[in-house]
């Protein structure tokens, strides 16, 4: 069985994100750029799948500038066994990106891509089930246990309140949640290993697909800010203020 | 233009999320209808009917619609855009699920999450788990959107709508629902409670965990969150969890305990209309965001504040 996952190069979980000055972006200079953390979880669950014998291949793809090579080089280091880049400058949105990925998807023929449920930086929640929709694949979102057997996927999703259990018929999309699993730190012989491992890079523009943006970004602004509260001395001044003040006990 | 509300419901009740979509969707035009997709929902769709302002309800039931299918609910939706200009969704984990997908049937953008309209093709929606805002304006022809609920207020009741039951779809497909199991809990729904009390990686442990919110919790009357570091942890389950990769909440009182205030914490509840923090760290960034601080072990502050609060008559 052959795992496709698609990861994405962006702001480090750890750094507080800054508005440029002029709104027109994220200041994403001299900034440190690192795997996002869902797609890292997607990453990890192929290469456990791969490891407990449920798949055989395991191919990462990333949608980015050249720099995603790095990215791809940390999912090799986890444990895919080869990459290939998509390279293109342009930020494509989830549209365009569901779109590069089904061609990529049209060459390699996975059973089941897993990807991460959401992107950090654009919070968009949206490329996997784009991309199960244009593919005519089933969707299982937001899994937080996966379990694939001949030609199905059982999985486990986090949904508001509790869970539900869904068995989606192979090829399929699955988008992984923070329960999935506790992603691994590279080892340092499994970096040097993954400098060998294959990186096939393909523009963008020799795919054939639209590109543009839909949306156009008006502006980017800081979120208002909170004012400065005030500290209490005990909790019955607390009660107290909640009371009187605020009014909201 | 017409718009579509996609309401947020259980097949049993109708949740508020939808009265909130509802405002969002009245500013972008006075013809709103209502989609209930469910099964055994009719008393959904009544409810639905209610709401001041709607045109008129549509509801469609099947099983694949009632489980909550996404390819069922998409399957419904795109061939009924044809007489809409924008579908609004709230941006709830079903929502989520399926409203990507009939974007891209469509062949537009979805403009995820967003907080304010601002005219029918311009929104502002958080991105980099709220520390910015984002304006965008779209050039699609429809518009698929998604609606972080607790920034908009809920629409009143008062409406007296029609109920049309339409055709309920091709059903789902290659996906097969198993199960699903939800936490039944007397206590108010995370996202639409008025207060939330919420406790962090300090508890040390599931049992502490339980021992000091949940009791500060029901005498408030309120639902129970936590921060990730806990749910990481396993001290509270992950439908807990609030912030950028858990919920958004905006509760009238919003109580943090032993939360030191990461930013991902932050993004899920700064929004809150006020904000308590106890914590012993008087650095913690908590404080920043809080109205109240109370800097304090919990273990002795927190039966201090169910103390006070008997006191004072709650």
């Amino acid at each position: 069985m052959k795992v496709l996952v698609p990861v994405k190069r962006v702001i480090d979980y750890n750094v507080k994100a800054r508005v440029k000055a002029d709104q027109s972006g994220i200041d994403l200079a001299n900034v440190k750029m690192s795997m996002n953390p869902f797609c890292e979880i997607a990453v990890e669950e192929a290469v456990r799948q791969k490891e407990k014998g449920a798949a055989t291949e395991v191919v990462a793809v990333s949608i980015g500038p050249a720099q995603a090579q790095e990215t791809l080089r940390t999912a090799l280091a986890m444990g895919a066994d080869r990459a290939i880049l998509i390279q293109t400058d342009a930020d494509p949105e989830p549209l365009a990106v569901a779109k590069l990925l089904q061609a990529v998807i049209a060459q390699e023929n996975p059973d089941v891509v897993i990807m991460g449920k959401q992107a950090i930086d654009g919070d968009n929640n949206a490329t996997g089930q784009m991309l199960s929709a244009l593919l005519g694949w089933p969707q299982a979102t937001f899994a937080n246990a996966i379990e694939l057997s001949a030609g199905k996927a059982s999985v486990c999703r986090d949904v508001d309140g509790g869970i539900q259990n869904v068995d989606v018929a192979l090829p399929a999309i699955i988008t992984a949640d923070l329960r999935l699993n506790e992603p691994r730190y590279a080892s340092l012989p499994n970096i040097m290993k993954a400098k060998k491992k294959p990186l096939d890079i393909t523009e963008a523009a020799s795919l054939g697909v639209d590109l543009a943006p839909r949306l156009s970004v008006v502006k980017v602004t800081e979120p208002p800010k909170r004012g400065g509260g005030i500290k209490v001395e005990t909790a019955a001044d607390l009660v107290n203020k909640l009371k009187t003040e605020a009014g909201v006990l | 233009m017409a718009v579509l509300v996609v309401a947020d419901h259980d097949n049993a009740s109708l949740k508020d999320n939808t009265h909130k979509t509802v405002t969002a969707a009245l500013a972008l035009s006075n013809d709103v209808d209502i989609l209930v997709a469910g099964s055994g929902a009719k008393g959904v769709a009544d409810a639905a009917a209610k709401i001041a302002g709607v045109r008129k309800v549509l509801l469609a039931e099947s099983d694949s619609l009632g489980q909550g299918l996404a390819e069922a609910v998409e399957a419904l939706i795109v061939p009924l855009m044809a007489n809409y200009d924008a579908v609004l969704t709230p941006a709830t984990s079903q929502g989520k699920n399926f409203s990507p997908r009939i974007a891209a049937k469509l062949d537009v953008a979805q403009i995820s999450e967003i907080v304010e309209v601002i005219d029918a093709s311009t929104f502002v929606r958080p991105i980099y788990a709220g520390n910015a805002l984002e304006t965008v304006k779209s050039s699609d022809g429809k518009k698929v959107i998604t609606v972080r609920a607790t920034a908009f207020k809920a629409a009143g009741e008062g409406g007296s709508a029609a109920v049309d039951s339409i055709d309920a779809g091709p059903g789902a497909g290659k996906t097969t629902f198993v199960s699903q199991q939800l936490v039944k809990s007397a206590r108010p729904e995370l996202t639409a409670a008025k207060i939330v009390v919420s406790g962090g990686r300090a508890m040390g442990s599931a049992e502490e965990f339980q021992r000091v919110i949940d009791p500060l919790a029901d005498k408030l009357g309120a639902a129970v969150g936590a921060s990730r570091a806990a749910v990481d942890a396993g001290y509270a389950p992950n439908d807990y969890q609030v912030g950028q990769t858990g919920k958004v909440v905006a509760p009238e009182l919003y109580v943090a305990i032993g939360i030191s205030g990461a930013i991902q914490h932050l993004a899920g509840m700064k929004d809150s209309k006020i904000i308590v923090a106890i914590n012993k760290d008087g650095d913690a960034p908590i404080f920043q965001v809080a109205d109240y601080g109370l800097v304090a072990d919990y273990k002795s502050a927190v039966p201090e504040l169910m103390d006070a609060l008997t006191a004072a008559g709650v």
